[in-house]
């Protein structure tokens, strides 16, 4: 493969520059931006200042921050659990089922989340078909308002990432050499103990790979929160949101980005430690 | 008690949807009570004129944005398979982390650059933002094709005298052409669907359907924006089944 370059290197060119372009120096200015002061609308260096980093400590701002952290967390717990086991079975029926159930969990991996967000305000109003649903059938007696609390928003979001979660851990149990498991048994260990210490190990980096799926967009898909809600209901996302679009903050606003982001690099350094044997990114 | 769980978890997939396709039929304004079926709804929406525009707009975006990320996601899934070079991991990596970065991170990244360079935003801006979140889904779905082609094919084909060129033409491009329809549905899905780094990046002057439609659902339920959502998920269900169709393992006689 020698002969021949100009192939070669005009691609490798035409994505680096693509890549540099669009990608690269976007992150490096959200980082310039980060540490320069409210007067300048475009990333400058001339004044350096941590003061937007200190504002996002010592203020209410942090309280967001815990929060966003407290719903993600529950949010990628709750689809970790939820969703394992359903990947599991899954991956564990013959070929022709096995393709039709996972086409049905690609759909909503694939179309709008904002869409099948909207579907579910028709479900949890207060006069919507979940209360209607109880009601009738007795369970409760006083409708619930279950719109615009952090609960709407936590089923919102579980509702729409649970994809983010199935879809990779159940390309890793797919990989999993199911001998490994018999001979567990065959050993004597029992269902858990296999579970803990055969199982949980080889799927790993299905399950932290899904989690930065999960986790991330939790704190960040905006609308979910606006929608599901109401005003009250601030994560990340609405915050840069506001800084960008309403308070005009945008040094604060790349602060937050930028935390976000190395949150991200720290995700994925793990998930790389995990895999390193394991080259190619076949977890989608 | 498999299946029951399974179809439980279906269940919860599925039915909000149903039900926001049931009551786009439903005649009535306010009521969750059912009052029989009517097409008035979708009738609403094609006198629409405002949103036959965003439509317009989200089609022409989609078409371009998806064709221009699958060329280049092509060639460089191609790069990336083919040759070893210096940068290669590296490039592996960005495009890794480029699906994984979340998406507002992305958007304020590419409002900053596009301010800074004095862009205006419209559909230039959404252009490249679209074209760029859609590269690093085409090389993945592209190069998962590519690593089950046995490389004899390509040894053989330069061993007769082919340039690099002549085999992507002729062996590579028809090999992956499956996934590389896919890969420009799952893009064209990607970019009408976008709301997040579109928020960021769009204009005034160039409405698109997505943004129509979260400006809508943030007023709250009206009939016609269900009459409207029903649409476009099944459009995109459409699309997404029809590149996982494409995406079927193909029997090894095919490949061979």
């Amino acid at each position: 493969m020698k002969l021949n370059n100009g192939f070669r290197n005009n691609t490798l060119i035409l994505i680096w520059l693509w890549l540099a372009l669009f990608a690269l120096l976007p992150l490096c200015m959200i980082v310039l931006e980060s540490f320069s002061t409210h007067q300048t609308p475009q990333p400058t260096l001339t004044e350096f200042t941590l003061d937007n980093y200190r504002f996002l400590i010592n203020t209410a701002y942090f309280m967001v921050f815990e929060k966003s952290l407290l719903i993600a967390g529950s949010v990628t717990l709750l689809c970790l659990l939820l969703g394992y086991p359903f990947a599991y079975i899954v991956a564990r029926m013959n070929d022709t089922v096995k393709n039709y159930l996972i086409l049905f969990v690609i759909i909503p991996f694939w179309t709008s989340s904002l869409i099948r967000s909207y579907a579910l305000i028709a479900i949890l109003k207060t006069k919507g078909i979940l209360n209607s649903i109880l009601l009738s059938l007795g369970i409760i007696h006083q409708p619930l308002a279950i719109l615009f609390t952090n609960y709407a928003v936590i089923l919102g979001l579980v509702y729409n990432l649970l994809p983010f979660m199935i879809l990779p851990v159940l390309t890793n149990i797919e990989r999993l050499d199911y001998r490994l498991v018999q001979a567990a048994r065959d050993l004597g260990a029992n269902w858990l103990i296999t579970f803990v210490r055969i199982i949980l190990p080889l799927t790993m980096p299905g399950i932290i790979a899904g989690s930065i799926l999960v986790f991330l967009p939790a704190m960040t898909i905006f609308y979910i929160p606006d929608i599901l809600g109401g005003a009250k209901s601030i994560l990340l996302g609405n915050l840069i949101q506001n800084q960008f679009l309403i308070a005009h903050n945008w040094p604060l606003g790349s602060a937050i980005s930028t935390l976000l982001t190395l949150i991200l690099v720290a995700l994925v350094l793990i998930y790389w430690k995990m895999t390193r044997s394991n080259k190619k990114s076949e977890w989608l | 008690m498999k299946m029951s769980y399974l179809s439980l978890i279906y269940f919860f997939f599925y039915m909000p949807i149903f039900i926001l396709v049931l009551y786009s039929f439903n005649n009535a304004h306010y009521s969750l009570v059912w009052h029989g079926a009517t097409w008035h709804w979708y009738q609403a929406l094609f006198n629409d004129y405002d949103l036959w525009i965003a439509t317009w707009h989200s089609l022409i975006l989609g078409v371009l944005a998806a064709s221009a990320a699958m060329i280049i996601g092509l060639l460089t899934a191609t790069i990336l398979y083919r040759y070893e070079f210096f940068g290669r991991y590296l490039l592996n990596g960005l495009l890794f982390v480029m699906i994984l970065s979340p998406e507002i991170v992305m958007g304020v990244a590419l409002l900053i650059l596009f301010t800074t360079i004095q862009l205006p935003l419209g559909f230039i801006s959404l252009l490249l933002s679209h074209i760029s979140f859609c590269i690093p889904f085409v090389v993945v779905t592209i190069y998962s094709r590519l690593v089950g082609i046995d490389k004899n094919i390509f040894e053989a084909a330069k061993d007769l005298g082919a340039t690099d060129w002549i085999v992507f033409t002729r062996i590579l491009v028809p090999l992956v052409a499956p996934a590389l329809l896919a890969s420009w549905l799952l893009s064209f899905t990607l970019s009408l669907d976008d709301v997040i780094i579109s928020y960021f990046v769009a204009g005034p002057e160039f409405e698109i359907l997505p943004l129509r439609i979260y400006s809508l659902v943030r007023s709250g339920i009206k009939p016609e924006l269900n009459a409207l959502c029903s649409v476009l998920f099944v459009i995109t269900c459409a699309l997404v089944i029809l590149s996982q169709l494409a995406l079927r393992k193909p029997k090894t006689s095919e490949i061979n």
